[in-house]
């Protein structure tokens, strides 16, 4: 039984925070003397073995061993550890020892160091690709929601960012954060992707796996203040039609958003998942604008400018435009992602062991509300038929369908078509490439849509196919 | 059809919550219309963050370049990327390919499944050059070119793409005049698209 005055409980305070400290796992001096306090706790003699390694621990080199011994401490190899996890020692049996404390993950958690899905990211480092292989039902983890830039991940200090609405408005206002939390505010769980995701497969198959080639798109629940609202305000000024938002971040990026959008549904959101957004996804405030391409939801958001016109940015001229090779014109604010759906099991690099059962599975959407049916094709498209749903479906949404499915063994080419509540269903890719003209390359294929295909061969292997080569 | 049956649905409650007596179904006070919360944005603050240049001029600065200058700048700040004679530094490490680096050629080509765009075959404004020079340029150092050297270097660019003469001194009143090949080159969105 250990007995400590006040001051040795500090010295030990430190030699803990000190010791954690250098095996890449800081604590704070708070958190050092409720650890110190703890392992002088008479009450937990015996139930833990770091009391009896303590010397090991403070001792420097076997510092690693002994805590991996203790069972109660993260492990300092974290380049072992999976992104997103620590590496704790494994139990030989968990059912004779005790498990970690609570709190030393610093009160925040992590994931089993067992799982190692993570996005991929672009060689040019612009995009991060969401492992949707991998995904279960229809939420997508806030560490794994894809990931697009144009000038990196501003770091921003929430205290010192603003939001600022003028032009063509009555009483220009600049919105704190603090500020901003105090409105009224709604949760939506919605969809977002990327007007780019899938573009590089309207000519050909070239990416091996869903992540890469469906990856940019996710779902969260976001919390924020209707756009809405905010402009009641502001008040609009006659000839109002237009708003300009605009990013803190090193692109400073900026579309116009016509005015309608951001008096219907339109949010400034400030929470994902129940959580402070990411700073992937724009901490500490982004623009979400329900079921339209991702570039559009200003991440970042530092200001919005209402306007008669729209400003014709790079953003929504150069980039984000559909140049229809078919005319020589381009279309211009695209917005909506219409329906799409994948098969995320089986899919691109995947093998089964054998014939038999398999619950094949994948997820639909829509920019334009519910998703109303995914039909499931396992024969290339000669026949299809009726996926179950996940409930509840919600409108501009992931929804989760499901459908079981005995493979003979033989080859086969399985598909998924998603059809909205507008009755609008998903096309093949020769019915895109009919309605804009090929596009090998010069530029992305935005809003590329088309009913993905993946070859089952008769060893099992799952590859991505093209229904034109 | 579904919202006006929950609004009317809705009415009827209210209509019914009257009848006892209830006088607001969203709580004791409900939501005010208005709220007190953030602070008059001033000039000062607005300034700061208004950047925006559109496609009639608004927003331009004081200032003006020709190309000589432009040269300069271009090869100091541009060249490492956009390649020195403008058509995209190809294998640069974290980078775009070097076709979505070049800036200039590809008329002609937007009708072609390979079509070529640049500044000079698709851009629709001039003003847009200015704006995302101005925003976002260059890559290591954005927003730190003096107006001077932003009309400057899309004096240099524009007139490299055959666009403007290299006599031409771009200013806030010449910038938006300028007639770029593809002006005319977008439509509305017609969507949803009808598949035959």
């Amino acid at each position: 039984m250990h007995s400590i005055d006040s001051e040795g409980a500090t010295v030990k305070a430190r030699e803990i925070e000190e010791a954690l400290s250098l095996i890449g796992q800081p604590i704070t001096e708070g958190q050092a003397k409720d650890f110190a306090a703890l392992e002088d706790c008479s009450c937990k003699q015996g139930m833990f073995a770091l009391a009896a390694t303590r010397r090991q621990l403070f001792g420097g080199t076997s510092l690693v061993a002994a805590v991996g011994m203790t069972g109660m401490l993260p492990r300092g190899a974290q380049a072992k550890a999976p992104p997103g996890a620590v590496e704790y020692p494994v139990q030989a049996d968990p059912s004779k020892e005790q498990g970690r404390m609570m709190g030393v993950d610093g009160g925040y958690g992590s994931r089993s160091q067992f799982e190692s899905e993570v996005r991929w990211a672009n060689p040019s480092k612009s995009a991060a690709f969401s492992p949707l292989q991998n995904s279960y039902g229809t939420l997508t983890p806030s560490g794994l929601h894809y990931e697009r830039h144009h000038g990196g991940i501003p770091n921003i200090d929430p205290a010192k960012h603003s939001l600022i609405i003028h032009g063509l408005v009555d009483r220009p206002i600049k919105y704190s954060l603090a500020d901003l939390k105090r409105f009224p505010t709604v949760s939506r769980t919605y969809f977002m992707e990327c007007a780019g995701t899938t573009g590089s497969e309207i000519m050909k198959a070239r990416e091996p796996n869903v992540q890469r080639t469906h990856g940019l798109v996710s779902t969260s629940e976001w919390t924020g203040v209707p756009l809405s609202i905010l402009l009641k305000q502001t008040g609009l000024k006659p000839g109002a039609a237009w708003v300009l938002a605009e990013g803190a971040d090193a692109a400073v990026m900026t579309r116009s958003v016509p005015l309608d959008k951001c008096l219907s549904d339109a949010l400034i959101v400030f929470a994902q998942n129940g959580e402070a957004i990411r700073p992937e996804q724009g901490y500490p405030m982004r623009l979400f604008l329900p079921g339209w391409e991702g570039n559009i939801s200003i991440k970042w958001l530092r200001r919005l400018e209402v306007s008669d016109k729209p400003y014709y940015t790079r953003e929504e001229t150069s980039k984000y435009t559909d140049l229809i090779t078919k005319t020589g014109k381009a279309r211009i604010f695209t917005f909506t992602m219409e329906a799409k759906s994948v098969i995320t099991f089986p899919s691109g690099g995947m093998k089964l062991p054998g014939a038999g059962f398999y619950e094949v599975t994948g997820l639909g959407w829509s920019g334009r509300g519910k998703i109303a049916r995914v039909e499931v094709s396992t024969d290339g498209g000669k026949t299809w038929s009726i996926a179950s749903l996940q409930e509840p479906v919600l409108a501009i949404s992931q929804t989760r369908f499901r459908f079981p499915w005995i493979w003979d063994g033989k080859p086969a080419v399985i598909q998924s078509r998603a059809t909205d509540e507008t009755g609008y269903s998903q096309p093949t890719h020769q019915q895109l490439i009919a309605e804009r003209g090929p596009l090998e390359s010069g530029s992305l294929f935005y809003h590329m849509n088309a009913i993905q295909s993946w070859s089952i061969a008769a060893d099992g292997s799952v590859a991505n196919v093209h229904p034109l080569s | 059809m579904c919202t006006r049956s929950v609004k009317s649905k809705c009415a009827a409650l209210l209509a019914a919550l009257a009848l006892l007596g209830v006088s607001n179904c969203a709580g004791a006070q409900g939501y005010p219309a208005n709220f007190e919360f953030g602070v008059d944005a001033n000039a000062d603050d607005i300034a700061r963050v208004a950047i925006a240049i559109g496609p009639d001029g608004k927003g331009l600065p004081p200032g003006k370049g020709d190309y000589a200058t432009g040269k300069e700048v271009y090869e100091t700040a541009c060249g490492a990327c956009h390649g020195e004679n403008l058509q995209g530094v190809a294998g640069l490490p974290d980078m775009p390919a070097g076709a979505a680096l070049r800036l200039i050629g590809g008329r002609g080509t937007l009708t072609t499944k390979n079509p070529v765009m640049t500044v000079e075959s698709y851009w629709p404004y001039a003003t847009t050059l200015f704006d995302y020079v101005r925003r976002a340029m260059p890559f290591q150092a954005p927003g730190s070119l003096t107006a001077d050297e932003v009309y400057s270097v899309s004096a240099y660019i524009l007139s490299q793409a055959n666009v403007i003469d290299k006599t031409m001194v771009l200013d806030a009143q010449s910038l938006p005049r300028v007639q770029m090949p593809n002006r005319d080159g977008f439509i509305p969105d017609p969507w949803p698209e009808l598949f035959k």
